[in-house]
């Protein structure tokens, strides 16, 4: 089965882990009153529901045409850098993960640094300035000059 | 009329004016530039400073020169990195992007700040002829018309189905709308499709799922791919060419014109705004064009990227009509700007006209100058800008991702929404390789939330869906819509049919 169909099933089973809430679950809690309304918060995904059904199970059967061409060449997958961007994938979610353990300067100069380094770059050192003047002058224009709150070093700093 | 506008250019022509309006563009278009601080939030950041100016006009120059900075500088990073900031510029990337990536990045960033002027320009006109009459007409628009009037956003759907490719974008537009029901409704108070999480709460974000499904797939394609990328030095040569040819120019003109116009009626309109304008624009402009130039739509046509930048622009001049003349603010933009106005001791209103000309003059005036600035401003920049992209690619690659995070975390100070975004990043670029494509996605999303307010509010009013038939003006546009979903599908299957006869001739 092609990449294509995989999609339109996934989808499908979206629709109705999807119609589960909308048909079933939601209307349960909904409060009496509220039943006398002519729209119900579930009135509108219902309709998503059956038209996403139609719409996945179509594109299965009826609709599916040839592979087209998509962004990669599926032939030769080998080429392609799925490691490097495994491990870039990783490290934004450690980023996420440890953005207000770290501090955003420390967080996004680590993740600058790594990230370029899984990249093939070898000049740690440069970059690590340059991440470190991008990460520190882009927490000034936010923190002290727009006045959005961001915490700029770790934890520990701030004794608690 | 021509006393207030002498009034309103004595208002707007000092030194001191001036420089006001040069800051503003310029803050505007280098926060604008940020992923995630769209112009709501730095009007919003700019309004104590706008407030020590002390004179109200002052302080409104200010603040409209702050506006159209930060559209111009949202479409900056829409084109560059195909990180639309502002949902007004999602449709500013679908053909800015595909020829900043041709190497034409100088040439994109042209085009998109002589349409920005022009559209903006030719609305302040337009707002300074018909703001009266046309609050009337905008009061005629209920929720069934724009229910029916979101309908016809979302048919710029069908600018994304290449073919055979209809039912994809259909059922992406599906998942967007589906996407958008999660979380607490305004009109139900009622948590809905949450699994419980409390960060799901408030939905997904726009700029969550706007990064994730255009900076990031693309950043994790440039990855994979080393190939996609052309060379520093294939490009350093074409790069920061930004001179349009008069070819460019010819078909340029005729598209501009009629979106300024379009872009400005949508404006006025409280509630469409700048999103509905440019995706209106960008599929009424595919629509009419021939079949040739449809094809390159989406890999970079002038005209794909002329359309959605004039009429966003003029969109927002035409937000200012009901903010003015009644008070209403059309989007929540206007509603800062409002804000701002109460806070300097201006009731925005119908008599404002009569009242207080040197404001209602000197707000329109500077929009003249704020364009003209913006245009002389940012023209010399934009080679600066364009090379940003000749970065080495261990360097750019690092750099747009974290611009992607932070534009999600800034001013939400989230973690959560970083995984939710890296989530449906990884989706988003499954989904592209599988041929899908992710624009409609995000139209559905965007339009979502006002089109079933507007559905069910209809039905509450209607006690069922009467409407559909009850109001001429409704069953006009939903007719429109289909016509524009329909029409390439028509026109194709006329084509392959003709086609086929001319075969079977010569055969």
């Amino acid at each position: 089965m092609t990449l294509e169909r995989w999609l339109s099933l996934a989808f499908l089973a979206f629709c109705l882990a999807y119609g589960y809430a909308a048909f079933i679950s939601m209307d349960a809690a909904l409060p009496p009153f509220a039943k006398f309304s002519p729209v119900w918060p579930s009135s509108f995904p219902k309709i998503l529901t059956v038209i996403g059904l139609i719409l996945a199970l179509g594109q299965l059967t009826v609709w599916h045409k040839s592979e087209p061409a998509g962004d990669i060449d599926r032939r030769q997958l080998g080429q392609y850098a799925w490691k490097t961007t495994a491990m870039i994938i990783a490290l934004m979610v450690a980023y996420a993960l440890l953005l207000r353990t770290l501090g955003f300067v420390f967080a996004t100069v680590s993740f600058l640094v790594l990230s370029a380094m899984v990249l093939g770059e070898r000049n740690w050192l440069k970059v690590a300035i340059i991440a470190a003047i991008g990460a520190f002058g882009i927490w000034y224009l936010v923190d002290p000059v727009l006045g959005i709150f961001l915490r700029p070093w770790p934890f520990v700093f701030y004794g608690g | 009329m021509l006393e207030g506008m002498l009034a309103g250019l004595t208002t707007i022509l000092s030194l001191k004016m001036i420089m006001i309006v040069i800051g503003g563009c310029l803050i505007g278009t280098f926060i604008g530039m940020l992923p995630g601080l769209g112009p709501m939030s730095i009007i919003a950041i700019m309004i104590p400073v706008a407030i020590t100016l002390g004179d109200p006009s002052a302080a409104l120059i200010l603040l409209a020169g702050v506006y159209y900075g930060a559209i111009f500088g949202g479409s900056t990073s829409s084109i560059l990195i195909n990180a639309p900031g502002v949902a007004g510029t999602v449709a500013t990337s679908f053909d800015g992007y595909p020829m900043a990536r041709d190497g034409k990045a100088g040439k994109a960033l042209t085009i998109a700040a002589i349409a920005s002027f022009t559209g903006g320009t030719i609305g302040a006109v337009l707002l300074m002829g018909f703001a009266p009459a046309l609050v009337q007409v905008a009061l005629l628009f209920h929720s069934a018309e724009y229910f029916a009037l979101m309908v016809l956003g979302l048919s710029a759907i069908a600018a994304f189905a290449g073919r055979g490719q209809v039912s994809k974008a259909l059922m992406m537009t599906c998942l967007g709308l589906m996407l958008a029901t999660v979380g607490e409704s305004s009109l139900f108070q009622m948590p809905r499709f949450t699994m419980g999480l409390m960060d799901l709460q408030s939905g997904i974000g726009f700029i969550t799922l706007a990064m994730a499904m255009f900076a990031l797939p693309e950043a994790i394609l440039l990855i994979l791919d080393k190939t996609r990328s052309k060379t520093p030095d294939q490009q350093q040569n074409e790069i920061s060419q930004l001179r349009i040819t008069k070819d460019e120019a010819k078909t340029m003109a005729p598209v501009v014109g009629r979106q300024s116009i379009q872009g400005f009626l949508i404006g006025v309109l409280p509630g469409a705004g700048a999103t509905i304008a440019s995706f209106l624009g960008y599929a009424v402009e595919r629509n009419i064009s021939s079949p040739k130039e449809q094809e390159e739509f989406g890999k970079g046509s002038v005209k794909g990227l002329a359309a959605p930048e004039t009429a966003n622009n003029a969109a927002c001049t035409g937000s200012f009509v009901p903010l003015l003349t009644l008070g209403i603010p059309g989007s929540g933009t206007t509603a800062i700007l409002l804000g701002a106005l109460v806070a300097l001791n201006v009731t925005p209103g119908p008599r404002l006209m009569t009242d207080q000309p040197e404001i209602f003059w000197g707000v329109i005036m500077s929009m003249y100058i704020g364009n003209v600035v913006l245009l002389i401003l940012n023209l010399p920049l934009i080679p600066y800008i364009a090379k940003l992209l000749t970065v080495p690619r261990n360097y750019l690659i690092p750099f747009i991702l974290f611009f992607t995070l932070m534009g999600v975390y800034i001013g939400q100070n989230n973690a959560t929404e970083l995984l939710i975004l890296v989530g449906l990043g990884v989706m988003a670029t499954v989904f592209r390789i599988g041929g899908y494509p992710l624009a409609p996605l995000l139209i559905g999303f965007i339009l979502g939330p006002m089109l079933e307010n507007n559905f069910a509010r209809s039905i509450q009013l209607y006690d069922g869906i009467s409407f559909l038939w009850e109001r001429p003006m409704t069953g006009v546009l939903l007719i429109l819509s289909l016509l524009l979903v329909c029409l390439p599908s028509v026109r194709g299957l006329l084509q392959r049919r003709r086609q086929t006869k001319a075969e079977t001739k010569t055969v």
